[in-house]
């Protein structure tokens, strides 16, 4: 059946079920509810005293009855630094454990170590925000027999709330915890910010574990996590690479070609009659994206603006911004730097967010509802704005939804930064290979070559082009870009789904088909 | 004017975007000796295909006394980049030989004579002596730029920060752009980190005349257009001298007051240029 | 000779045209030459003269082989027959060129194994 959007959807898939086709970014919420029935959050009693301290994380994991066809769940606050997914999954599978889901917030290039786990099928089904590098490789040309599902952060909260993704155990890395499973990730050796993607995990898991590498006295203070929901507590040596986590401050890209389209899309923010007192923020972690936050600064400055509150994904530029007094307010559901702990744990106006309040759209409103303003990339834009983040220009799994699709429903102006081509692969196409984030949900995008409006704000374009910036049809940047790089041949691929890509209302937006090798 | 290696395809194909005023295809300093035949074929076939947009695109060839000159010349000549840009221009003769090979090429293209332009590269201590004639003589020569690295070297001192060493030489070199009524470009300023040195000496740059500078990295562009670009204070100053003067004008009188300030011909003719370079006409 | 790409005509022709004032001469490539350079958007071309009738042998690798390779391919043999070289061994390793580098670098090599390079130093 065809989705809203021309998308090839299957109305079933074995081992996930039924299909529900994508049909506009706010339909379902019109509805003022959600149709799927959620499930109960698990009911325990625990007596006084009663100690959860385990030795190994080994014992922790044997205590918390692992099965075959458990769920597992991890946060994806490590970044690059975590090594704790690996031991999990390689010590579930020295005990014989099999067909595990594996229900990590994010998947990232130091977790390409399980990918003989998909090959042997102890990982047999995976929910997950982003996929990369081998992983992402293998699971395009096939390695798994059930679809990877995608879901942005917002839509993962949703899955877990319906019971979609049912966790077993979930294994929540905490820079600082105390022997009751109080946790948190603001300070520690490994200290990285907000644990804000844990903290639905802590809720609906059957068991969970909390393992630090900084036992605290008791209480461990904030209490990011707290001991009712925790099961068991692990002291390692190290919960990862700590120089992989959360270094020093994010540096502004120094690429002319990134500043370039950042201090373009600053011009596109500053005449699009958004930027006014009060507004609320929100900029990507790095490359242009980031860089837009310099020029923004510096136009607030000039003109004496104050917004109200930056929401994310926040860096150290953002905190740079909150002292500075632009801003009244940080909201951080994930932190990327040193700095930005720091200022979690001491400022509070910096205020630690879980995932269900930045982003879950089946409740009251989520803080993108709020948000008027957000800078996203892409990896590739089609000429009706809908914008792929997930696949690269070879159709492997390489980049995560996140909260792409989230914060674009949200924003009154959603500005899609990037380059109209990298290397000789173009950017803007006439189709994106994979659509994560729908086209009537983003109102501009900035390239170093022109900016291109949807058709259908039609007041913006009219403040945009009223204030001279260099306009183009998209459908004209797209021509423009296949002259300069050529077309490129269409990717093959075979008629297998190796992943449903679901918008945050759970329907499904796009699938990813296996490629051939050649 | 964003100084671009000619033997940098990367730098090249992305040339147009960075909202230059111009772009320089270097064929000479920026390319290495044993890659002059690529570069020049590289930048010939770059000019014919990549779009540049608003963006001027002049080319800098070799000296006619190297080997790479000519063959420069018969490559770039015939696809009348904006400007051609000489180095280490000495005298007028050198000049005046240069124009006859250009318009040889240009004959045996069918091209006209007026159309490209010519920049003389001010960049030792005879050119400088000899800058006035080089500036004056020549109808096709409509800017000259002095290049400050290759200058200290012919003088034999070491460049400073402050600019002292190459000081008299800039300012002779504007005077005889000035007197020739022709564009005078200033040289680069190499660190490309240090934001407030680039400012301070692009104003510098300004306040003795320079109508421009060169640039070798797209981040040091928008300081030199803050710094050349008149402000909206300026232009609405202008704006309104202009005005004032056309209305006079219409009614016979010749100099009038603003504000208790005597307006003059030379002072409408600053308000007129200063117009010009923000691109408004007084309607 | 049109090559035709999207809506943009390049002439071959004319980009040759001081090569084809040699086509008198027989053109065998003398010695081994290498233009280009590893840079991202650059390509490197080594060609280098095989024993009469070896043939063409050709090793193109693409960081955009998937995408580009089968018109890279095209702009190579179509380049080396306007220019009738065989006997050649060529090297291709490409950084996602675009089509005027290809050319561009291609004819560097070309005419530098050649032995017929202008205006540069031997």
């Amino acid at each position: 059946m065809l989705n809203s959007l021309g998308r090839e959807i299957p109305e079933f898939i074995e081992g996930i079920g039924k299909m529900e086709p994508y049909q506009g970014a706010l339909t379902k919420l019109r509805k003022g509810w959600m149709d799927e029935p959620t499930i109960p959050a698990p009911n325990k009693a625990y007596l006084p005293h009663q100690s959860k301290l385990c030795k190994t994380l080994e014992e922790a994991i044997i205590r918390s009855n692992p099965h075959n066809g458990m769920t597992v769940s991890f946060h994806h606050h490590l970044r690059n630094g975590d090594i704790l997914l690996v031991q999990t999954l390689t010590i579930l599978h020295n005990m014989g454990i099999r067909e595990i889901t594996l229900a990590s917030s994010s998947l990232n290039e130091c977790h390409d170590p399980i990918l003989p786990y998909l090959k042997d099928r102890t990982v047999t089904k995976i929910f997950s925000s982003g996929i990369r590098s081998q992983l992402g490789r293998a699971i395009a040309l096939g390695v798994l027999d059930i679809p990877v599902v995608i879901h942005s952060h917002g839509g993962r909260v949703r899955s877990i709330h319906t019971g979609k993704i049912q966790i077993d155990l979930a294994v929540i890395a905490a820079s600082a915890g105390d022997c009751e499973g109080n946790a948190t990730g603001s300070h520690g050796k490994s200290a990285f910010g907000s644990i804000g993607y844990a903290v639905i995990d802590e809720r609906y898991a059957k068991q969970v574990i909390v393992v630090t590498d900084n036992l605290v006295d008791y209480p461990c203070i904030p209490l990011s996590i707290s001991q009712n929901f925790v099961d068991h507590v692990v002291l390692v040596d190290s919960i990862g690479d700590a120089s992989k986590i959360a270094t020093g401050t994010t540096r502004i890209t120094k690429s002319p070609m990134d500043l370039r389209i950042a201090k373009l899309a600053a011009d596109v923010i500053e005449h699009s009659g958004f930027f006014v007192p009060g507004f609320a923020f929100q900029v990507g972690a790095g490359g242009a994206s980031l860089a837009v936050a310099k020029y923004i600064r510096e136009k607030m400055k000039a003109k004496g603006l104050k917004g109200s509150f930056l929401l994310g994904g926040v860096t150290s530029y953002c905190v740079d911004m909150l002292n500075d007094g632009l801003f009244e307010t940080i909201f951080d559901v994930q932190s990327f730097d040193a700095v930005v702990s720091n200022s979690l744990l001491n400022n509070r106006r910096h205020i630690e967010i879980p995932a269900a309040l930045y982003a879950n759209p089946f409740n009251c409103g989520s803080i993108t509802n709020k948000i008027d303003i957000v800078v996203l990339g892409a990896l590739e834009i089609d000429v009706d704005f809908n914008v792929n983040v997930i696949t690269g220009s070879e159709g492997y799994i390489r980049g995560a939804s996140g909260g792409h699709s989230d914060t674009a429903s949200g924003a009154k102006l959603t500005v899609v930064v990037c380059p109209s081509f990298r290397g000789r692969i173009p950017i803007i196409k006439k189709r994106v290979h994979t659509i994560v984030t729908p086209g009537e949900t983003v109102h501009v995008l900035v390239t170093e070559r022109g900016i291109c409006v949807n058709p259908a704000y039609k007041e913006l374009e009219a403040n945009l082009r009223r204030a001279g910036l260099n306009i183009k049809n998209i459908r004209d940047l797209e021509i423009e870009v296949d002259t300069i790089t050529g077309v490129p041949e269409p990717l093959q691929y075979t008629d297998k789904i190796v992943g449903i890509v679901e918008y945050r209302d759970g329907t499904v937006i796009d699938v990813i088909h296996q490629i051939k090798e050649k | 004017m964003l100084y671009i290696p000619g033997n940098n395809p990367a730098m090249i194909q992305q040339g147009g975007i960075y909202g230059a005023d111009s772009i320089l295809l270097d064929l000479e300093d920026a390319v290495a000796l044993n890659q002059k035949d690529a570069a020049r074929t590289l930048v010939r076939n770059m000019m014919k295909v990549i779009n540049f947009y608003d963006t001027e695109v002049c080319v800098r060839v070799n000296h006619l006394s190297t080997p790479f000159g000519l063959a420069d010349l018969e490559e770039i000549v015939p696809l009348q980049p904006s400007a051609i840009r000489y180095p280490k221009t000495e005298s007028s003769e050198e000049v005046a030989e240069l124009l006859k090979i250009i318009e040889k090429i240009e004959d045996r293209h069918g091209l006209p004579h007026n159309k490209m332009t010519l920049h003389a590269m001010i960049e030792t201590a005879m050119g400088v002596q000899n800058v006035f004639s080089i500036a004056s003589k020549f109808s096709r020569v409509d800017a000259i730029t002095i290049g400050g690295q290759d200058l200290t070297a012919d003088m034999n001192i070491i460049y400073t920060p402050d600019g002292v060493g190459i000081d008299f030489a800039r300012k002779r070199i504007i005077m005889a752009a000035k007197a020739s009524h022709i564009d005078v470009i200033d040289t680069v300023f190499p660190d490309v980190n240090d934001e407030d040195g680039l400012r301070k000496e692009t104003e510098y740059a300004k306040k003795i005349g320079f109508t421009g500078k060169a640039v070798i990295n797209p981040r040091q562009i928008d300081i030199i257009h803050e710094v050349f670009t008149p402000t909206e204070e300026e232009i609405r100053k202008a704006y309104h001298i202009v005005k004032e003067f056309k209305t006079n004008s219409a009614a016979g009188i010749g100099v009038f007051a603003i504000d208790g300030k005597m307006i003059d011909a030379p002072v409408v003719a600053r308000a007129e240029y200063i117009l010009k370079l923000a691109n408004v006409t007084v309607g | 000779m049109k090559y035709h790409i999207g809506n943009y005509f390049i002439e071959i022709e004319d980009q040759w045209r001081h090569l084809k004032h040699h086509k008198s001469i027989k053109m065998k490539p003398k010695i081994a030459a290498q233009s280009g350079t590893f840079e991202s958007s650059d390509v490197i071309f080594l060609i280098e003269p095989l024993p009469d009738n070896s043939g063409r042998k050709l090793e193109i690798s693409s960081t955009v082989m998937q995408q580009f390779g089968t018109s890279f391919n095209r702009i190579v043999v179509e380049m080396l027959d306007y220019y009738e070289l065989t006997d050649i061994h060529l090297i291709a390793k490409d950084k996602g060129a675009l089509e005027p580098t290809i050319k561009a670098r291609l004819e560097t090599a070309i005419k530098r194994s050649l032995d017929q390079q202008e205006g540069t130093l031997k």
